[in-house]
């Protein structure tokens, strides 16, 4: 019970030695700090990311176009643009940079480096994680891996340049590519961040299995902890495996070992179901959390309990167990046995159901709700939005005969935007505009919070959604020069449109930079709860909370959303509170 | 009386009412152990894919690699593991002297696996079984000795820093910081290292004897 | 513009006929949710006085919300099954199918017909590059193969798409079904020169066909013996 436990010791400050500022700040074990690291590493690496994108987007605008040479192409060497012409060599490594980038280095990061730190012991009620030195040697084993990953662009022959995806023979000898220390460099920091996460993972399952605060069972646990578990366990099993396959890939380019050279007895295609077999859980690592941040904005957006939360959790793990069977599907044109394809088609439909019923299940709690459109509920709602298209699409490349046709096109560059961008990285900006509060002590600036909202929405369509045209067209991914294959050569003008809109977009996330620095020194002074929240990090903690988090132990009397409950006077109902809330005073942050 | 949150934090043994009963450090390994079962099954997993596909490529048991001598290896790390139970088993009834004995000779032998190893990889590079493609002339094709090598080598990484983290558990059981009440650094070693044996039983009857 | 290339196999028929029923049935659903999702943030958005009803949620609407998706990918599933098979299958390449092989290399495709002895993989074989010749109404079945990385044979006006992969002979077949110049692509990345790996696909009627192969000096002809332009599902 609850009574028998007493303060909770490391937060007493009377005999606990103030940290020197390199503790405090750099080599912390703060959780919260560490959360922070990460927040600006990983913001930086979406800049980068970012850049790769416009570098790319201009050679589609302008295929070999001297007349528009590429602007701050001189700042380049001549082996990757000459005379402001992007060199193919150069615009493949933008490719895959980009998506290694993106999605190791931002997304990933962002999405659990940063949340399933600050968050995880503060929505369970713990004052910390269970391992706080090796949450501290995560971040400083994933600080070097991008490092490394950032040395590969200077090096001689560039960088790796066979994809994200990496297909073996292309990227296990350099001979196919040029790429010699660049496609080392980049296994070697792929294989040192792949540490970095199991470390976390680690950490973030054996904190929510054991130091859940008196009262928190496990279906009270507010869903982005819950989305956050799930994804350390796929992190957990997942990762190992890509090590493994990147190491094996190491070994054929360094040591001459020969797992995927077919000539001398190895298999390309072992590399393709190894990689994906890590690949499409980690793709539900990619956007997991993102759904478990949605599902908390708009409840607390909407003033209302989540619709269906022992469904949101049963499909949480549903979407993490059924994630381990669909991996041949990245492989339907491999030449693989078309019967293994049939089998993977079936499971994929399958994997269709679940996220489904999270899309009903938030919009059944926007049903009757009092909604409130503050910048994180329209980014949640967009998420929502956006996702809708990013799964539907997928369901054309489900289809094994259709994804014949569609795949390795720009359907399916479409269709990971949609879930990647218009769902995580919606999620991600709904999410730190959210908890910046709590994290900062001050509030992102409104105004430019919706305007960069709104033009990123907007831009993000103009940008994406054509692709599915251009797919449906036939045209492929990758392809440095479109206008060489008559039949795509038409579509100059609309890849003309979509790069300028991209523009725009990247130009419009300068918005989202700025309020995010500004505010951390001008931002308006935050409350302790401005969203009228439920959960523990608004109702036992001030923002931002103090080593140890809690005061004391907070005891848990009910689930997160009880948000306008009879029972209660106001609209919201603190996890911790025992009896009915007294009143709450008009939000601030609401309109 | 300690709070339950600290009482996770040490290495103190005292099992919860929340969570699964078991002491942070303890969860901790359980779960990295099943990172480890995945990475494992990885590699040995494409060595079974690799062998179906092209059979002929590999060699029959004994052909190429020294089956007694690894049997005996096999023979000495399932020892250690013994002496690794009776070290735990020491410090749970506080017998120090045990402690440090048996942690030492775990410790040795696990030293004597990986120099066997070595003298087994010395041996078989010099008859031309090599993990490249240039330089390989045994029985078999490159591809044998991409596998093995991979395989056992992995393995054989995880034995150093298991023995390097019992040298550090002999470091620390000299300072007297074991008790009846908090030795999780000892059990939990504990746990690695019988994993890295079982892992090695199967690699040894899949790769020296199948 | 940006919409399926005209159809030129058999093969189209089955694969656009799926892809439209995807559009209806995901159309519908988009339109719907999209729909619904606006309605909601207009009818509910926050006013003065306004408060939300307090609901955990409703088991029955969870089931049929949960059934209704999982019956129509079921059906999408099922509906995709049977031309997949049809168009995968080594059983299903027609006995009788012209046999061309297709080598990918970094960066070119080079395609190889029998010569005049009739088998394939002789002396008198004609090899060219970037280029596929093949009669209309008669499957063709392309032998691919690649000699470095893993391409991937792409037709698009065919519905036909096969990585070839190094170490491994892929048989992918097809029949067209109108006569004229095609493009050929390769959709899989394969290093600095794959934005150039494209090719034509040339179909010629029966007769023209049978002069082509005489003029390049390549294998027997086929005859007027074609199997019907219709392809048997």
């Amino acid at each position: 019970m609850a009574t028998t436990l007493t303060e909770h010791a490391p937060h007493a400050d009377a005999h606990h030695h103030e940290l020197s500022f390199v503790r405090k700040y750099i080599f912390s074990e703060d959780h919260k700090i560490i959360g922070i690291q990460f927040l600006f590493m990983s913001l930086f690496f979406l800049l980068v990311g970012g850049l790769l994108a416009a570098i790319m987007r201009w050679q589609l605008a302008y295929p070999t176009d001297a007349a528009n040479p590429l602007p701050g192409g001189g700042l380049f060497p001549e082996t990757m643009v000459n005379n402001g012409i992007i060199l193919p060599e150069f615009y493949n490594s933008a490719v895959t940079m980009h998506g290694t980038i993106m999605i190791f280095f931002a997304i990933m990061p962002l999405l659990v480096g940063v949340f399933a730190n600050y968050l995880i012991p503060l929505q369970i009620g713990a004052p910390d994680m269970a391992f706080p030195k090796l949450n501290m040697a995560s971040f400083w084993t994933a600080f070097p891996a991008g490092l490394i990953m950032l040395a590969g662009f200077f090096v001689e022959g560039g960088h790796s340049s066979a994809g994200w995806t990496q297909y073996a023979p292309l990227s296990a000898d350099p001979e196919w590519t040029g790429v010699y220390a660049g496609q080392r460099l980049w296994l070697i920091s792929m294989i040192i961040l792949g540490f970095a996460s199991l470390m976390g993972a680690v950490n973030y399952i054996t904190t929510v299995i054991n130091m859940r605060a008196p009262g928190m069972t496990w279906f009270r646990i507010p869903l982005p902890t819950w989305a956050l578990f799930i994804t350390a366990i796929l992190i957990l099993l997942a990762i190992p495996v890509l090590t493994g396959a990147l190491i094996m890939l190491l070994f054929d380019q360094t040591i001459g070992t020969t797992f995927f050279a077919s000539a001398t007895g190895g298999e390309p295609l072992l590399w393709q179901h190894m990689f994906w077999f890590f690949g499409h859980p980690e793709v539900y690592i990619l956007i997991l959390p993102g759904m478990g941040f949605v599902s908390e904005i708009i409840a607390a957006g909407s003033r209302k309990p989540i619709f269906g939360y022992a469904a949101m959790v049963l499909a949480i793990i549903a979407i993490a167990f059924i994630g381990w069977l669909v991996w041949g599907h990245h492989m339907f044109q491999s030449g693989m046995n078309p019967m293994l394809g049939m089998s993977f088609m079936v499971t994929t439909m399958i994997i269709a159901v679940p996220s489904a019923i999270k899309v009903f299940n938030w919009l059944g709690t926007m049903w009757r709700g009092d909604l409130h459109f503050h910048t994180p509920m329209l980014h949640a709602v967009a998420f929502v939005a956006m996702f809708v298209i990013g799964g539907l699409s997928g369901v054309f490349v489900a289809s094994t005969p259709v994804d014949i046709f569609l795949h390795d096109t720009y359907f399916v560059v479409a269709h990971i935007h949609y879930v990647l961008f218009g769902g995580s990285l919606f999620a991600i900006f709904g999410a730190i505009t959210f908890w910046y509060p709590k994290m900062f002590g001050r509030m992102m600036n409104s105004t430019l919070g919706k305007i960069h909202f709104w033009l990123t929405l907007i831009f993000f369509n103009l940008v994406f959604f054509p692709m599915h045209n251009l797919g449906i067209a036939g045209m492929m991914r990758r392809i440095y020069d479109f206008t060489q294959y008559e039949y795509l050569a038409p579509f100059q003008g609309l890849q003309l449109f979509i790069s300028w809109s991209a523009f725009v977009l990247i130009g419009a996330q300068f918005i989202f930079a700025f309020n995010f620095l500004y505010s951390l020194f001008r931002g308006e002074k935050a409350p302790q709860n401005p969203w009228h929240a439920n959960s523990l990090e608004w109702t036992a903690a001030p923002s931002p909370p103090p080593h140890g988090n809690f005061a004391h132990t907070p005891t848990v009397y009910r689930g997160p959303y009880e948000y306008s409950h009879p029972d209660t006077p106001g609209d919201y109902w603190p996890q911790n509170e025992p009896g009915p809330a007294a009143p709450a005073p008009e939000p601030v942050y609401a309109e | 009386m300690t709070t339950h949150a600290a009482a996770l934090d040490r290495g103190g043994m005292d099992a919860t009412e929340v969570g699964m009963g078991v002491y942070n450090m303890k969860l901790g390994m359980w779960v990295f152990l099943l990172s480890e079962v995945m990475f494992f099954t990885s590699l040995i997993g494409s060595y079974i894919i690799l062998r179906s596909a092209h059979p002929d490529m590999f060699a029959q048991p004994g052909e190429v690699l020294a089956v007694n001598l690894t049997a005996f290896n096999t023979f000495l790390l399932i020892c250690s593991s013994v002496t690794m139970v009776l070290a735990f088993a020491a410090i749970e009834r506080g017998d120090q002297a045990k402690l440090k004995a048996w942690l030492i000779a775990t410790a040795l032998i696990g030293m004597s696996f990986l120099g066997v190893q070595v003298y087994e990889y010395i041996q078989l590079s010099s008859h031309g079984f090599v993990p490249s493609v240039e330089g390989y002339s045994a029985a078999g094709a490159p591809l044998y000795g991409s596998t093995f090598y991979t395989m056992t080598g992995f393995h054989g990484f995880h034995v150093f820093v298991g023995v390097l983290a019992l040298w550090y558990l002999v470091i620390q059981a000299f300072r007297g910081k074991y008790t009846v009440a908090n030795h999780g650094a000892v059990e939990i070693t504990g746990l690695y290292w019988h994993f890295v044996d079982l892992v090695w039983i199967i690699l040894f009857t899949i790769v020296y004897l199948i | 513009m940006g919409w399926l290339p005209e159809a030129a196999s058999t093969f189209a028929d089955s694969i656009d006929g799926i892809f439209y029923l995807i559009l209806a049935i995901t159309g519908v659903i988009f339109v719907g949710v999209e729909a619904v999702l606006l309605w909601f943030a207009v009818k509910y958005r926050h006013r003065e006085g306004r408060k939300a009803y307090h609901t955990h949620g409703n088991i029955r609407v969870e089931v049929v919300w949960t059934a209704l998706p999982a019956v129509l990918v079921v059906l999408i599933g099922v509906l995709s099954i049977r031309p997949w098979l049809h168009i995968r299958s080594p059983d299903s390449i027609p006995p009788e199918a012209y046999a061309v092989d297709m080598t990918a290399k970094q960066f070119e495709w080079n395609a190889s017909y029998v010569g005049p002895d009739g088998a394939m993989g002789t002396d008198d074989d004609v090899t060219q590059r970037n280029q596929l010749h093949i009669p209309v109404g008669r499957p063709v079945v392309v032998m691919l193969r690649s000699e470095d990385v893993i391409h991937s044979f792409f037709l698009p006006e065919f519905r036909v798409k096969q990585d070839a992969v190094p170490g491994m002979e892929t048989a992918v077949w097809f029949q067209a079904t109108r006569t004229g110049e095609f493009n050929l692509a390769c959709a899989e990345l394969c290093g600095t020169g794959h934005t150039r790996m494209g090719g034509r696909v040339i179909v010629y009627s029966a007769d023209d066909f049978d002069a082509w192969l005489l003029a390049e000096g390549a294998g027997p002809p086929l005859g007027a013996r074609l199997a019907s332009s219709t392809d048997q599902p």
